[in-house]
C-alpha cells in the first residue's frame, strides 16, 4: 500500500492526466493525444457488452499502437469527411477511482465515467461510457498503455463515432 | 395508375437514367416499400451457423419487425415473429440464447421454439379453445442457400433460387474460399445507425465511383491497394444480375496481379496453413485460382451485402432511419485467415470504421441534400452509353459506372407497381 500522502499525490496526477486527455480529445488535438500513448498502447471500444473477447468478437474499435497512429493520420488529412467539419465536443469525466495501485504488471488501473455531448452535422448526440485505463510512468510522465471505453449502449445500433472517444 | 395519362406514379418517378428525390424522403413511399418489398419478397434474415445447436435462437429482423430465428429440436430452422399471439407482447427479450420455449412475461403464454402454443396460465378460462389456432406468427416462406437463410411473407411467387438467379453464383464463389466450402457467422455484429434512407446504403454498396473520393483519407495514409481498383484505368466491372442484385467484379484486376491472396493484401507465404488446406481441398490449380480471384463484392437485393471480407445486413426502421449490421465473414477450416478477416473488418467498418464512418456521412448528407427540391432528380446516367452484355447476358459496365443503381431501380419499379 502507498502511504495516504503518496496515494493522494498519485490520484491528483491521474486526475490531471485524465482531464488533459479529455481536453485534447474535445479540441481535436490529435497529435498531442497520440503522444499520451505508450509504445504498446491498446485502444479498445467493445461492442455488445463489456467482457467480450476482442480476439474473437467484433469491437467498435480495437486498435493496437500502429492502428492508433493510422486513426490519427486519417483524422489529420482533413479529408476524413465524417470529421470535416469536426464535431463540436465537450465531455465530463467523473467518478475517477484508483482500482489497483500496484498491479502485477506495474501499470496503474484507473476507472472513470464519461459523458460526452457531440454536436455534428447530423444532430446532437449524447454518449455515455465507463472508461478503464491502464496508466504507466514513462520517463517521469504518466502515459496510457490501455484505454477501454465501454459505451453504455454498445449493444444497440449507434451512430457514427468518428471523434476520439 | 393515372387514368388520364395511363402512366403509373412509379413510372413517372423512376426513369431509365434518373430517379425522383422524393423516393428517398417520402414517408408514404417508405410505407409502400414495407408492403411491396420487405413484406412481400425474399429478405435475408440470418445464417444457419448462428444457431448451430438444437434449441439455439438469435433475434433478427425483417425491416422494423423483430424475428426470432430458432433451430428446433428436430434441427429445423424457423423464423418466428416476436409477438405473443395473445396481446402482442414481445415473447423474447434477449438477443440470443438456447431455449426450448419462450414464455411471454405478460400472461405466461408459452410457445415451443417451432412456434406452437404449448400452454397458457389458468387454462380453465379457455375451455374448448384450439391451441393450434394461436401459434406464434411465422415468416411464411423460409429457404436457405449455402447456409444463408432468407424469409418471405409471400405464400406464392419465385423460389429463393429463382430470386437469386445469376447472383447465386457469387455465393457459390464466396463459400469456395473456405477449404470446407462453408461460411460461418460467429464474430458478433456491429450495429451502425444512420439518419438516412436505406436506399442510399443499398446503392452505395456497388457504387464504384465514390471510393477514390470518399475514402481518399484512408487510402492516402494506409498504403492501401484498394484505391487503384476503383480508378479510371481499372479493368474491374460493375454488373447487374437482374432482380435487383448487383456486383462489383474485381476479378479482372486480381487476375492481372496473378498473385494468390493479393485480393486481401496478403500472400500465400503469410497464410501457410490456409494455403495448404485450400490445396488439399481443391487441388493446386483450382485452389490457386480461387485464391487469386478472391471473394465477391455483391449486393443481394434488398439487404444482404457481401463485401469481400465482411457481411452487411441493411435494416430499414423508418424513412430516414436505417441500421447496418456488420460482421467479419469467417471461413470454416481457415483459422489463420479468419483472424485477419476480423482485424481488417474491425478497422474498416462499423461506427468508427476507417471506411464506413465516411460512407455513413455521405448517406446522411445525401438524405439532407435531397430535401432540396431542385433539381428534382438523382442523375444515374454514368456509363449508360458504354454498358454492354457479358457472356452470360448480364449488363456490365466500367467499375465506376452506375450500372448497379440502374439495375436496382428497374427491379424496384417492378415491385412497386401494382401487378
Amino acid at each position: 500500500m502507498l502511504s495516504r500522502e503518496s496515494s493522494a499525490t498519485l490520484m491528483s496526477a491521474i486526475t490531471a492526466f485524465l482531464y488533459r486527455e479529455a481536453r485534447l480529445q474535445d479540441e481535436h488535438q490529435y497529435e498531442a493525444w497520440e503522444k499520451l500513448w505508450t509504445d504498446d498502447g491498446v485502444y479498445w471500444v467493445p461492442a455488445n457488452g463489456a467482457d467480450i473477447d476482442p480476439e474473437r468478437q467484433m469491437s467498435i474499435i480495437y486498435d493496437n499502437r500502429s492502428r492508433i497512429a493510422l486513426r490519427v493520420r486519417q483524422l489529420m488529412t482533413g479529408k476524413h469527411f465524417t470529421q470535416t467539419p469536426q464535431s463540436n465536443l465537450r465531455r465530463l469525466i467523473s467518478n475517477i477511482e484508483l482500482m489497483d495501485e500496484q498491479p502485477d504488471d506495474g501499470d496503474i488501473a484507473v476507472a472513470s465515467n464519461s459523458l460526452i455531448f457531440e454536436s455534428s452535422l447530423r444532430d446532437d448526440t449524447l454518449w455515455a461510457a465507463r472508461n478503464e485505463y491502464r496508466l504507466r510512468h514513462v520517463d517521469g510522465e504518466l502515459r496510457m498503455a490501455g484505454k477501454k471505453v465501454i459505451l453504455v449502449n454498445n449493444d444497440k445500433a449507434i451512430y457514427t463515432l468518428s471523434f476520439l472517444v | 395508375m393515372n387514368m388520364m395519362t395511363g402512366v403509373s406514379p412509379w413510372e413517372r418517378l423512376i426513369r431509365p437514367d434518373r430517379v425522383h428525390g422524393s423516393l428517398y424522403t417520402d414517408p408514404d413511399v417508405f410505407e409502400a416499400e414495407l408492403k411491396n418489398i420487405w413484406y412481400r419478397t425474399w429478405v435475408y434474415v440470418g445464417h444457419e451457423s448462428e444457431v448451430p445447436n438444437a434449441n439455439d435462437y438469435v433475434v433478427k429482423s425483417i425491416g422494423p419487425q423483430s424475428v426470432i430465428m430458432t433451430r428446433d429440436e428436430q434441427g429445423k430452422v424457423n423464423l418466428l415473429l416476436n409477438r405473443c399471439s395473445h396481446r402482442g407482447n414481445q415473447v423474447c427479450s434477449f438477443e440470443r440464447g438456447n431455449a426450448r420455449s419462450f414464455t411471454c412475461p405478460f400472461h405466461s403464454w408459452t410457445f415451443a421454439n417451432d412456434g406452437r402454443l404449448v400452454g397458457y396460465a389458468f387454462p380453465d378460462g379457455y375451455e374448448g379453445q384450439d391451441k393450434s389456432q394461436l401459434a406464434l406468427g411465422r415468416v411464411t416462406s423460409v429457404e436457405s442457400y449455402r447456409g444463408f437463410v432468407f424469409g418471405s411473407f409471400a405464400a406464392e411467387g419465385p423460389t429463393l433460387k429463382e430470386h437469386l438467379g445469376g447472383a447465386a453464383e457469387t455465393i457459390d464463389r464466396l463459400v469456395r474460399s473456405s477449404p470446407e466450402g462453408e461460411v460461418e457467422i460467429t464474430a458478433g455484429f456491429l450495429k451502425h445507425r444512420v439518419k438516412a434512407n436505406w436506399k442510399f446504403i443499398l446503392e452505395n454498396e456497388c457504387d464504384g465511383y465514390h471510393p477514390a473520393f470518399v475514402h481518399t483519407s484512408i487510402f492516402g495514409v494506409a498504403d492501401s491497394m484498394i484505391g487503384k481498383l476503383y480508378g479510371g484505368a481499372s479493368t474491374a466491372l460493375t454488373r447487374d444480375y437482374g432482380n435487383g442484385h448487383t456486383e462489383i467484379d474485381l476479378r479482372p484486376e486480381f487476375r492481372k496481379r496473378d498473385a494468390p491472396m493479393s485480393w486481401f493484401g496478403t500472400s500465400e507465404e503469410r497464410l501457410p496453413d490456409y494455403t495448404a488446406r485450400m490445396k488439399t481441398a481443391y487441388g493446386d490449380t483450382a485452389a490457386r485460382q480461387i485464391m487469386i480471384d478472391g471473394t465477391p463484392h455483391v449486393m443481394i437485393f434488398p439487404n444482404l451485402f457481401i463485401a469481400e471480407i465482411q457481411m452487411f445486413v441493411i435494416q430499414p426502421l423508418g424513412v430516414d432511419d436505417s441500421v447496418q449490421h456488420v460482421t467479419a465473414l469467417q471461413f470454416k477450416g481457415a483459422p489463420d485467415l479468419n483472424r485477419r478477416l476480423r482485424q481488417q473488418t474491425m478497422g474498416s467498418v462499423g461506427p468508427a470504421g476507417f471506411l464506413l464512418a465516411d460512407d455513413s456521412e455521405m448517406y446522411e448528407r445525401c438524405h439532407r441534400g435531397v430535401l432540396a427540391r431542385n433539381p428534382e432528380w438523382i442523375f444515374l446516367g454514368r456509363g449508360e452509353k458504354r454498358q454492354r452484355q457479358d457472356e452470360l447476358g448480364f449488363t456490365v459496365g466500367h467499375v465506376t459506372d452506375e450500372v448497379p443503381s440502374r439495375g436496382i431501380w428497374t427491379h424496384y419499379r417492378k415491385l412497386m407497381e401494382p401487378a
